[in-house]
């Protein structure tokens, strides 16, 4: 191999992170067909490889790509019958003249909104966003999520057919309807980001999540929550070196704060300032402001508690959760005293709302211990150690339980 | 009188359109509907992983995947829609007064 051949390979490992959904998301909307879609773009980039070696690097290697992509597709239509009516829509490469244009300004936002319809299993969306839009392999997104590759085949061969068969258009929401969809395509990356992060490995998932947020906030520039979950995860993702230790979990107060990521942070506070100056507030936007708090703070003890337990609040309020109302109790507890903190906490374990939930008990020990109430702090991380899900979890509880 | 005849199963045998048209039992159903001429008018419907249901509640349009599947409702009535896609059919879905208390559920007509 020689150098040339290196760069070329480059050329197309580049084309395709930048231009994969790209080239799908045209031909979805050239064609309707989201198989065929995917063979011609998968071919576009094989031949790439050759073309490209041959004749140069195009200069456009978007337009190239989906140039053969289509041609590809006419080829494959035009041997099947039924197609040819297709082909002459192809040929003219016609867009639905009725269609308002100010709403579509890429391909991939008609892609991405159709991924995450509500009428699709939450995890077919995941799975369908991160194999058509993302181009990630059936065999990767089943590692991602722990699965069968046959089942996740199975998953997307499912929601492709509902798409058909159901109906669901290829489109951008109309206005109306744009918040709670545009809702359900952040929960799609949010889910994304957060399997990432909780996966010792999942660095490639939370990249992925990270990389979607920027595309979807490139397409609706004017929407400020896509940039409030931006900076939730680059905030989150300046911690990730620093939150277990061989294997255990160590807690945001204990965390090393010179092995943050300063980048990620000064990027996530300046994304979050330009969504909040849209003056439009948003659960996303809350929670990277309640994460800046925490990361900004040149010491836990400095920690803007008053603030954040404000900003709990409105969270409460836009997303009412008992998880919020816990995380809220906590910023009490650190703001206006322990036991201002723990009657919050007794309230929720009173209301059963987070019954099965080992981070209610954990959160009690926690404030108990705080508090100088050792026993009572140890019956409630025993109780939290019956309920934790992970090891780093068992192994973090243990940890504090002998602190005691 | 008019009746609604609700045709239900497990699913666990699918028959394609072609395969139910063949099937002889099927055939004489048929023929002897067409005799007595009273069918106003009949469909058959995509699988329920094709379905979706609507509600609303709090004047807010809750879309979801699936049937619809709260034990302690009954179907209340029915209407068949031609329409452009399925957000439309939500769309319609979430103004029926029934969404409000109840749900919609959307089944595509498998033609």
């Amino acid at each position: 191999m020689t150098a040339p051949d290196d760069r070329v390979r480059a050329a197309v490992d580049a084309a395709f992170r930048d231009e994969w959904g790209q080239v799908v998301a045209t031909l979805i909307g050239l064609t309707g067909d989201w198989d065929l879609a995917e063979d011609c773009a998968q071919d576009a980039f094989a031949s790439a490889l050759t073309n490209w070696r041959r004749d140069g690097v195009p200069r456009r290697p978007g337009a190239w790509l989906t140039t053969t992509a289509r041609n590809r597709a006419i080829d494959r239509l035009r041997r099947d019958a039924a197609g040819a009516g297709k082909v002459r829509q192809l040929a003219v490469l016609t867009r639905d003249p009725d269609e308002p244009h100010d709403e579509i300004p890429d391909e991939r936002l008609r892609l991405i909104f159709t991924c995450c319809h509500p009428a699709l299993p939450f995890p077919a969306r995941v799975a369908l966003t991160l194999r058509t839009l993302a181009g990630l392999s059936t065999a990767e997104i089943a590692r991602a999520f722990l699965t069968a590759e046959s089942t996740m085949a199975q998953r997307l061969v499912r929601a492709k057919r509902k798409i058909h068969e159901a109906g669901i258009p290829y489109r951008v929401p109309p206005v109306e309807v744009l918040s709670p969809r545009l809702a359900a395509v952040l929960a799609v990356l949010y889910l994304i980001f957060n399997q990432g992060y909780d996966e010792e490995d999942g660095r490639a998932l939370t990249a992925e999540a990270i990389r979607l947020a920027r595309l979807l906030i490139r397409l609706m520039p004017q929407e400020p929550e896509p940039r409030g979950l931006l900076a939730l995860m680059l905030l989150h993702e300046s911690r990730r070196a620093t939150r277990t230790d061989d294997g255990a979990l160590v807690t945001l107060e204990n965390q090393d704060r010179s092995r943050w990521d300063h980048a990620l942070i000064a990027e996530g506070v300046a994304t979050l300032d330009q969504a909040l100056a849209s003056g439009r507030i948003g659960g996303y936007q809350v929670q990277a402001a309640i994460a800046a708090c925490h990361v900004t703070a040149p010491d836990a003890a400095s920690t803007d508690w008053p603030q954040i337990a404000a900003l709990y609040t409105e969270l409460a309020r836009l997303a009412p959760s008992p998880v919020v109302d816990l995380n809220h109790a906590v910023a009490v507890a650190m703001a206006d005293g322990i036991p201002a903190g723990l009657a919050l906490v007794d309230e929720i374990t009173a209301s059963g709302r987070l019954d099965r939930y080992h981070l209610l008990p954990a959160t009690r020990a926690d404030l108990l211990r705080r508090d100088g109430r050792p026993a009572e702090a140890e019956a409630a991380y025993e109780q939290a150690l019956q309920l934790a899900p992970t090891e780093a979890e068992r192994r973090y509880l243990t940890g504090r339980l002998r602190e005691l | 009188m008019k009746y609604v005849l609700l045709i239900c199963d497990d699913e666990s045998v699918s028959p394609t359109n072609e395969e139910l048209a063949a099937d002889p039992v099927h055939q004489t159903w048929w023929e002897d509907l067409q005799r007595r001429g009273g069918m106003l008018v009949g469909q058959r419907l995509r699988p329920v992983v094709d379905a979706t249901t609507v509600r609303v509640r709090d004047g807010e349009t809750l879309v979801s995947d699936g049937p619809f599947a709260e034990t302690k409702d009954f179907v209340g009535g029915f209407v068949i829609v031609e329409c452009a896609n399925l957000d439309e059919a939500i769309e319609i879905a979430a103004g029926h007064p029934y969404a409000r208390w109840g749900g919609v559920e959307i089944r595509p007509v498998w033609e």
